[in-house]
Parts: C-alpha cells; structure tokens; sequence
C-alpha cells in the first residue's frame, strides 16, 4: 500500500485553504478584490506619487474639466480633485473600515450573547431598542459638544475628530447586525447540533465561537459590506454638516454634497 | 382707413411699444390665474409677531400690512396711511417726541369689517406685553403710548425725542393686526391662537386659504382689498422645502414655479440655469455686510473662566497693524467671483447702504496688496524669527482659529483666506461650526458666536429698515458679551473705544438726515480703522423670476414680496 | 407564546419610560436654541424673551414631567374628542406646543401623515416585493448572469446616495424632457393635491413616481441582498436534501422549506425598517419637497424644537419597540423551534 501514503500524509487542508481555494474560482471575487487592492493602493501610496497638493488654491485653474494634467478636474477653488479623492478617501477608508469593524463587534457580541443567554436576552434587546430610537443627529451634537475639546487637546484637531466620528458612528450603527444575529441564534440554538455539542458537556463559551458564530457568518458579511458604505455615507454627511474634520481637510463628504446641500439662509 | 388714423395707429404703436406691457397688466381683480411661489425654507407660522424669521414674514406681507413701506430704493412710502408724517406737515411733533398717522378711508380688513385705529393700538398691546415673547418688540422700543385719536388717526408717543420715528408699525417686521382676531391671544394664550396665527385677517391683497406648517400655504385675492383690478392673481402656491439649487431649478429650468426666493448657490451653476432663457435672476442690495471680527481679547483656553473677556487683551490681534496686512491681503473680488456672483459685491464698510451713510475713506481695500501687507509687517517688527514661515510678535507665533458656521459658500471663503494669510507669514486654523449652534445663544455650548472661542470669526449681519443708529450702537462697550452678561451681547469683537461710546449717544439725539450720517460715517470710519472688524462682501438677496412674471421689483428693505399687488402675468 | 407577548407588551412600558427620558436628555444638552435661525437683527433681550415665553429655562425635570403629562394624557384625550365627538374636559389645557410653529405638535404630525405613507410606505412595498423574489432567485441560480445583475444593481442602489440618484432623476424626467410630454414628470410634490377622480388619481401617481423609485431602489438593495444570503445558507442543508429526495416538487422545496426558514434576517431587517417609514426618507423628501416627517424632524432639529423632536423621535421610539416584538413573535411562527417560555 505503498501508492497510498503520500495522500496520507498530506496534512489536512485547513479551513482557510478552502475558503482561499472558493475564492479563487469565483471570478467576481478575484475582480472586487483587485479593485480593493488597487483602490488601498491609490490612496495609501497615490498621494506621494501625484504632483499636485490637495490643499493648495490654484485659483486660475478651478471648475475645469477632466484634462491630462487634472484627470479628474479640478474644484471651486482650483485644487486638483483627484489628489483630494485620494486623500479624502484615505480618511474614509480608514473611517468606514473602523466604524465598521466596532459597529461589527459590537452587534455580534450582543446578538450572540442575547440570542444565546435568555437572561441577557431581555436587558441586551431593550438596550438595542433605546438605540434605535436615539435621534442620531442631536446626539452627534452633544458627543461632539461634551468632548471635542478635550479629545483635540490631547490627540490634535484632526486625531481627536478621528477618534469622535469613529466612535460616534460605531456606537449609532450596531443595532441592525445586533438585531439579525440574535434572530439567527435564537433559531441554531434549538438545531440538533447544538444539543449533541450541549450533550458532549462542551462549555458555552466553546458552543459560540465553534458552533453558533461560523454559522450566523453570511448575515454578519452582508451587514459588513453595507456597514461599510453606510458609515462612509455618514461620514461625509457629518463633515459636510460641519460636525467632522476642518473645513479644509480634504474628505468625499463636501464635494460629493457640495451642490446639492441647502445653504443656510441669511446670516 | 384715412391717412389720419393710419397715422394715428402707426404712432400709437410706436408708442405703446413699451407700454404695451404696462397695458397688458390693467384689468380685473384675479385675472392672471395661479402664481406659484417656492421658498425653499417653508413658512412655520404667518404670525409674524410669534416668529421673527424672515420667511415667515415674507409670507405674512402677502396678507398684513402696514402704515408705511420702503420701496426697491429704500424710501419710505405710504401704505395703509395717506401720507408719511414729518414735521413739515405737522404729523411729527417739533420735539421728535410724538408722531401721528392717518388712516387712508374706507380701507376693509379681509371679512369686510373697517380698519380703525384701535387696531394699531391693539398691536402695541399684543406684541409689548411681558409674557408674549413677541419677536418684534424692538420695534415698540421708547413707545410710551398708542391712542387712538380717532377712527382713523393713530398718535404714538416716546418716552425720549425719537430722531428716526419711522420703526413702529412701519415695515414688513411690525405690520397691524386685527383686533376681533387677535384679542383672545394676548400674552401666554398667543400659542393657544393656532386658527389666527395659522391665517390672520388682513388689509393685504391676498388671504389665507390653507396654510400648512413648514410646507405649503394656499392663498386666494382678498375681495375687499382697497385697490380695483388688483391683484392680479386669483391663487397664490406658496411651497416651502427642498434645497437654494432645486429651488432655482424649479423656476429657471423646469418652469414648475413663477418666483424663487434666497438663491445663494454657486455663481456659475445659477448662470448656467438663467441660461436657459426661462427665467430672470434678480438681486437687491441691503445692509447685508458678510465681515470678519478680529477678536480683542484672548480666546486661550488655559484661561478658564476668564476666557474670552476684556481682562486678557489679545496677545497681538490688539495691533491694528496685523488686522490691516490681514485686511490687504483679502482678494475681494474673487470672493464675490467664487462665492457669491450677482449677489455680492465688495465693500471696505461695515455699512456700506444707504447710499448716504456709506463712507467712501476705506477704499484702498478694494484691492489686494499681499507685497503691500508683508512690508506693513516688517516695518512694524513683526518678522519670522525662528524660520518656520511664520511671523512672530513679541516671540509669540501669529497663529489664529478662523471660525464660521457651516456653508459651502463660507468654507470656500475660509480656505482662500488661509491660503492668502499663509503668504503674509500668518498660520490659520479652521473650524465650522453648526449654524444652529454658532447661532445659537447656548451658554453652555463653547461654539457660539457670542462667546467667540477663537481668533478670527466670520458672519453676515445687516440691520432692518433704513436708519443705522441702532445698528451702529453694536459696538459700545456695555455691548460685549461676557460671563456677566450671560454672553449675550452684540460687540462680538469686543471693541471697545470711549469716544466711540460718544458718538453713540451724540448720534441718539442728532436729528437731520445730513448730521445724522457725518456721525455715523465716523463711527464706521473709526471701527474700519481700529481693524478689530474686517468687512468683505456686501451681500444682495438674489431670486429668481419666470420671464412670464411681471411687476417684479425685487427689494432688500422690505418684503421682496412687497409690491405683490401689482404682479402680473404676461402669458 | 401568549404569556410571552403579553409579557413582553407589560415591559414595554417601563422601556419606552426610560427611553423617553434619555432622549429627552440628549435633545436637552444638544447646543440647538430654538432662536438661532431668526435673523441677527433681533436684539439678545428680545430672543432671551422669546425663549422665556417658550419655557426653554424651566428646570429640566419640570419640562420632561410636563411634556409626560401632556403626552400622555392630554393627548391621547383629545385625539379621542376628535375622533368621537366626546367630551372629555380638555378645553383650555395647554397642549403640546411646538416652538417653531406655536401650534400644537400633534396636529402637525397628523397632518404630514398622509404624504409620508403615500411615498415611503408606498416605495417600502415596492422594495419589498420587488426585493424578495429577486433574493430568492439570484441564490437559487447562485453565479448566474441573473444573480451577477442583481449584485450589481443592489451594490448601485446602496452605494449612491439619494441626493445623487434624486437629482440625476429630476434632470432626465422633469428638465430634459420637455413639459408636454408624456414622460415628463413634476420634480414638485404637490401636498396640498387631493385624490378624487381618475385624473387626480393619475397625477398623484405621476408625482409619486420619482421619489418612490429613489428610494425603492435603496430598499431592494439592501433586504435583497439579506434574502439571497439566508437562502443560500439554506439550500445546502440537509433538510433540503431529504426533501428533494423525498420528491417533494422543486418548487415546494424552494418556496416552502428554504424560504420559510431563511426569513429569520430578513423579517428582522423589515421589522427595522417599518419604523423608517414613519421616521420619513430626510434627503428623498428634501430633494422632491414631499415635506413628511422627515423633513418635520430635520428642520426640528436645525431650529432646535424641543418639544417636536421629542416627541415625533418617541412616537419612532414605540414603533422600534412594537416592530421588535412583532418580529420576535413571527420567529416563534416561523422556526416553532423557537421557545421564549
């Protein structure tokens, strides 16, 4: 039996290996992550690579057009949009990407534990209720009041703004993927398996990460993947409503709504 | 046909040519079907006494009136009183301290009950009395007494000699009420009064037919209006919501909508929407000053509660030097360019209108001079010294927090002056702040305007009617906002000079139109000089009109609606 | 099951106490003042006035326990004499007064009520019925060009915001198309517009249009995307073997089994937007001036409206809590495996 051995001996193929291996032969996937790549790379390194400052007025130069010095034109003020988008899209990157990943967090863990513990079950969804219920912008206002000051003393203008708004998006955006996933185990927690794993005295703790979380996963990254956009969103909208980073910062927010946002009136 | 009257036809239309509109607008009452109006921030109320916003009381002119009315030039005309009292013909007493108007006859409120005088002294009662919370009570401010002489004969009395009489019961802000209406509503009970602040009887062309809050009001021409053939219209839509842009679009590109009100978008992309020949754009210049208050005392927080106040002079903005380069090196026109179009202009004045007060000793400001500031600069001392690219005083750094409320239009502005600052060794922050929290009189929130938590700030401010004596006395020292005050207070930059305290009160009892303005004229010249206010652009209201729409003539003084009688359509 | 609604409606109560409380404190502490937005030229005396009259400087307990009390019980008594005719001595009482309007805050809530059904609830049923058929498909045949479509359209229509698509839509349908045409349509919603014969009833439909569209498209995108993968999670299980093995027909096992049991998300995501509904589309309405409560709130919120942003956010308050437990009791019908007690 010798012919057999070298299969034998292969080791397991983890659970990783076939993850990568079902991603490979969808070719959406392998085209999303290349434009993810390509897009992380554009504004990571495209920033020290292109000529033009996002900051800087080239007043002779503004509302043009796509040209080959400007591919994408420049603004009002002449300052070369696509620099800005690289720029702006860095900070909405890293914005969104966070907010997510705490929103993420955040919802799963409450799901879970409700969903899983009866006791907690009440208390946890009753939290969720109040949030939902929160009135978002008022809110903002008052985070904002009550701690940018000390937040920009200690972390700069720009470092405390970060800190604010990821938190500040973070805490206002769980309740949905906490709300699912609750649903979701409340539904697997009375599956056969879990009552074999639950015979074979494995701990609660155990019983989560192996059994219960793999499973609500799908849920989870169909709110990852709009979590993203949606805190995107939201960020523009906070900066273009004045409660983000300075006003000339560069970010998508502004120019995105620039024309189509109410001026306020007189004053 | 004789020759004579082919003659005659030929003559007649050369003639009419240009009359042929003014012909085309004479008819009877109702004639001209729907108006339909869109002001993009809706109405909440058309009590104009309950809320002082200028929206809702645009709307409310439509329906209430008033003795007297400032035309597109700023002049004061008659309205419901038969002529404008002076002490040539005997309607203002000698000694400024009483002034009397006369009701025009037969003048119907809109259920067809005659206005009388006790309606004006009514008005006084209702918006001065303590628990109202009347919004235009300054326009009662050295009233001692309203009475009714007669039926039609209204005699106000001042507590002091007035020398501009012209405030109360005149102008779009202090129109008269009825008194069958109004009389349940006095004090606390005014928010009880939903029906009669939701549609007040009126003298005016139009009445209420529906009014929806902050959406939609339907107006209908008033049967009893005092003037035949007018108005013109028969309904009018008044929609509120939506956003400046789609606003603009509705009348200058869709053709949904007859007028637009407050179009302050951006210059080209309005441009672009007139271009396409279904609209006009139109613009009206009143005190409107956008400006930049330099603040004379120290915003550092390390002085806790005494931050902000008259007892920590500003580190070096108190040197009007720095304020000066910082002035110089403004590029005003490209600001009114950028930013603001037909709707701005520039202007070295913190009072730039009327015509007679506007100081014309500040005028080299109209012109950048970036060399200019930078020499001012090193001749006073004020040089980098560490070679960081910014100048230092007295080993301080001149850097400065330049804040603003939340508006595309300010931003731009913000980023062009701190790039212009930054070539004068200057370094600047910026900061936007809420419009309705910078406006906002909070005390606890640190962002407002009258706390002024940073160096620079920049907003539009402008005064109502046409006499500046009030306005002017913005910057007396009592004027500074501060802990003691609450932070209330209008001398956001806290200027504060005795001889401009002076003048005040010279001002207060000078009477004559031409002494009144030498004296306001130096109290502008003075704050121009002490450069702790810096003024950029005069701002104009801009709206837009269908090309189908006549008798427009837009006004900054008064309603932009104020002459809605005589609009006409010429489809 | 019963026990367990009925306990949980008795808790409810309690909640929503509490609720209301923080949010009353959030919009208190907000730096908003309710005189912000009138013009410069009125003195610092005269605003301090108006915010006296208003009662802005009451102490906190005193406004919250007054707004209880007229929100609870004065209230709901005169919606009652309204809709019965009775009289239950409410005549002279203060009510809930809004500080921008000085009118009552539920009468102006009733009043944007209609506009904001007809466009958002209408645009809701429509995401939703077109949403859940596209779900189900595009899992089924997984990796189709259907299914690539779908991804795509949904990724469209959660990606671009509605201030973007609105407008892009008002210059195609109501500025390049000229007025006379029959694909023109008013980029204006009229509110004061009333259905009453054919003709009106089309004219709403045209008006209804475009924003109802914008924000479907948002809608599909998003519980879409929650169908397909909930079903894809289920067509692999067992259970669906078994059944196609027992020769259930193909579309008894799709329609019946899979899709039974992977509407636990979606249900959820449903029950979360229902709410929305009420809460209005803020930028939808804003771009077509369909002027519901969306708008209601936000120009509540920018002009500092205590008493109006309290309470229209309370009345979304009940909503969640109510849609929660609603969606709750639907996972016990749905999964009987679900046991609350």
């Amino acid at each position: 039996m010798t012919d057999m051995t070298p299969e034998l001996e292969k080791p397991a193929r983890s659970q990783w290996w076939d993850v990568w291996a079902q991603f490979r032969s969808h070719k959406g996937a392998l085209i999303g992550a290349f434009v993810f790549f390509l897009i992380l790379f554009g504004v990571l390194i495209g920033p020290f690579l292109w000529p033009y400052d996002a900051t800087t007025i080239d007043i002779r130069s503004r509302n043009q057009g796509p040209s080959w010095a400007h591919p994408m034109g420049t603004d009002q003020l002449g300052r070369d949009t696509l620099a800005r988008v690289m720029i702006g899209g860095r900070v909405s990157l890293a914005v969104g990407l966070t907010a997510m990943f705490i929103a993420l967090i955040l919802g799963t863990l409450i799901g879970v534990l409700a969903g899983f513990f009866k006791w907690l079950d009440g208390v946890l969804m009753r939290l969720t209720d109040l949030f939902l219920a929160l009135p978002l912008l008022p809110l903002l206002l008052v985070i904002i009041m009550l701690f940018r000051e000390t937040l920009s003393a200690r972390f700069g203008p720009e470092g405390g703004i970060f800190i604010l708004m990821v938190f500040a998006i973070g805490i206002t955006s769980w309740m949905q993927t906490a709300r699912i996933v609750r649903g979701d185990v409340l539904s697997l927690k009375e599956r056969e398996f879990m009552l074999a794993a639950r015979s074979i005295g494995t701990l609660n703790s155990r019983m989560m990460s192996r059994h219960i979380l793999p499973n609500v996963l799908s849920p989870i990254m169909v709110s990852a993947t709009l979590g993203i956009a949606t805190a995107i969103i939201t960020e523009s909208a906070l900066s273009f409503l004045g409660l983000g980073f300075p006003p000339d910062f560069p970010d998508l927010g502004t120019p995105l709504a620039r024309r189509h946002r109410l001026l306020a009136a007189i004053p | 046909m004789t020759l004579k009257s082919m003659l005659l036809s030929a003559a007649a239309t050369v003639a009419l040519t240009p009359m042929a509109f003014a012909d085309a607008h004479e008819g009877e009452r109702g004639r001209d079907g729907q108006l339909n109006i869109i002001y993009w921030q809706a109405p909440s109320t058309l009590n104009p006494y309950l809320s002082g916003g200028t929206k809702e009381v645009e709307s409310a002119s439509l329906v209430l009136e008033s003795l007297g009315k400032f035309n597109e030039t700023g002049e004061l005309i008659p309205w419901l009183a038969t002529e404008i009292p002076t002490v040539e013909n005997g309607g203002l007493a000698e000694d400024l301290t009483s002034i009397t108007w006369t009701l025009k006859e037969g003048v119907l409120w809109s259920d067809g009950t005659p206005l009388t005088a006790a309606d004006a002294v009514f008005t006084w009662k209702y918006c001065t009395d303590p628990n109202g919370g009347c919004a235009q009570s300054s326009y009662f401010d050295g009233v001692e007494n309203i009475e009714a002489v007669d039926d039609r004969t209204i005699k106000i009395t001042f507590n002091a000699p007035k020398p501009f009489p012209y405030t109360t019961l005149v102008g779009v802000e202090s129109p008269i009420l009825q008194e069958a209406q109004f009389k349940d509503c006095m004090g606390a009970a005014a928010p009880t009064c939903t029906e009669a602040n939701f549609g007040p009887i009126g003298t005016g062309p139009f009445v209420v037919t529906e009014f929806k809050a902050n959406d939609v009001i339907q107006f209908a021409a008033n049967e009893n209006f005092r003037e035949a053939g007018k108005p013109a219209f028969a309904t009018v839509l008044f929609k509120g919501g939506g956003d400046a842009a789609s606003a603009a679009r509705s009348v200058l590109e869709t053709g949904e909508f007859d007028y637009a009100w407050n179009l302050q978008i951006d210059p080209t992309v309005l441009a672009d929407m007139e271009s396409k020949g279904l609209g006009t754009v139109v613009t009206a210049f009143g005190t409107s000053v956008e400006r930049l208050h330099i603040n004379q005392s120290n915003p550092d927080p390390a002085l806790g509660d005494e931050r902000a106040t008259l007892k920590h002079p500003h580190p070096f903005l108190t040197d009007s030097r720095i304020g000066q380069a910082m002035s110089m090196a403004i590029d005003r026109q490209l600001l009114v360019d950028i930013g603001y179009g037909a709707g701005g202009q520039v202007t070295c004045n913190v009072l730039p209108a009327p015509e007679v007060y506007a100081s014309t000793a500040n005028d080299s400001c109209k012109v950048q001079d970036i060399a200019g500031a930078n020499a001012l600069l090193d001749e006073a001392g004020i040089v980098d010294t560490n070679g960081d690219g910014i100048r230092e005083k007295d080993g301080i750094p001149l850097s400065v927090t330049y804040q603003t409320s939340t508006n595309a239009v300010r931003q731009d502005t913000q980023a062009l002056i701190k790039q212009w600052w930054s070539e004068i060794g200057i370094d600047t922050e910026l900061r936007n702040i809420d419009a309705s929290v910078f406006f906002g009189g909070d005390p606890a929130s640190p962002d407002t305007f009258q706390k002024f938590f940073a160096d620079v700030e920049m907003y539009t401010n402008n005064f109502a009617g046409v006499d500046p004596e009030a306005y002017m006395a913005n910057w007396r020292c009592s004027e500074i906002p501060s802990p003691e005050t609450q932070w209330q207070g209008s001398n956001m930059q806290r200027f504060c000079d005795p001889a401009y305290d002076a003048l005040v009160d010279k001002l207060a009892q000078t009477a004559g139109i031409e002494a009144r303005a030498e004296i306001v004229k130096m109290q502008n010249d003075m704050l121009m000089q002490s450069y702790s206010i810096i003024p950029l652009i005069h701002r104009g209201g801009v709206s837009a009109h269908a090309n189908t729409l006549g008798g427009v003539l837009m006004s900054d003084w008064d309603s932009e609606l104020w002459n809605i009688k005589d609009w006409y359509s010429t489809k | 099951m019963l026990t367990y609604t009925i306990r949980r409606l008795i808790l409810t109560v309690p909640t929503l106490l509490f609720i209301s409380f923080v949010i009353f404190l959030i919009v208190k502490l907000s730096p908003s003042d309710p005189t912000a937005n009138l013009p410069l030229t009125i003195p610092p005396e005269v605003r301090e006035k108006i915010r006296e009259s208003l009662g802005v400087n009451q102490p906190l307990t005193v406004q919250y326990f007054l707004w209880l009390k007229q929100f609870f019980w004065l209230e709901p008594r005169i919606m009652l004499e309204n809709w019965f005719g009775w009289d239950l001595g409410t005549e002279g009482e203060i009510r809930l007064i809004s500080y921008q309007t000085r009118s009552p805050v539920m009468d102006l809530i009733w009043q944007r009520m209609p506009q904001t059904l007809w466009v958002v609830g209408t645009a809701y049923v429509v995401g939703i019925l077109i949403a859940i058929p596209i779900g189900i498909y595009s899992a089924y045949k997984q990796y189709s060009i259907f299914d690539q479509a779908g991804t795509f359209i949904s990724m469209v229509g959660f990606s671009v915001p509605p201030f973007f698509s609105g407008v892009l839509v008002i210059v195609i349908f109501s500025v390049l198309i000229p007025t006379d045409s029959f694909w023109w349509l008013p980029s204006i919603y009229d509110t004061t517009h009333e259905v009453v014969d054919w003709e009106s009833f089309k004219y709403q439909f045209r008006q209804m249009i475009m924003p109802v569209m914008v924000l479907a498209l948002q809608i599909t995108a998003q519980i879409s995307r929650f169908a397909r993968a909930s079903m894809l999670d289920n067509l692999n299980q067992d259970y669906v073997r078994t059944a196609r093995a027992k020769g259930v027909r193909e579309r008894g096992v799709v329609m019946k089994h899979v899709l039974r049991n992977s509407m636990i998300p979606v249900v959820t995501v449903i029950a979360l937007g229902i709410p929305g509904i009420f809460g209005g589309a803020i930028i939808t309405e804003q771009v077509f001036k369909v002027n519901g409560l969306g708008q209601l709130l936000i120009i509540a919120i920018q002009g500092g409206d205590v008493p109006m942003v309290q309470t229209l956010t309370f009345i979304f308050a009940i909503l969640i809590v109510l849609f929660n437990l609603i969606a709750d009791v639907l996972y016990g019908l749905l999964d009987p495996r679900i046991r609350y007690d």
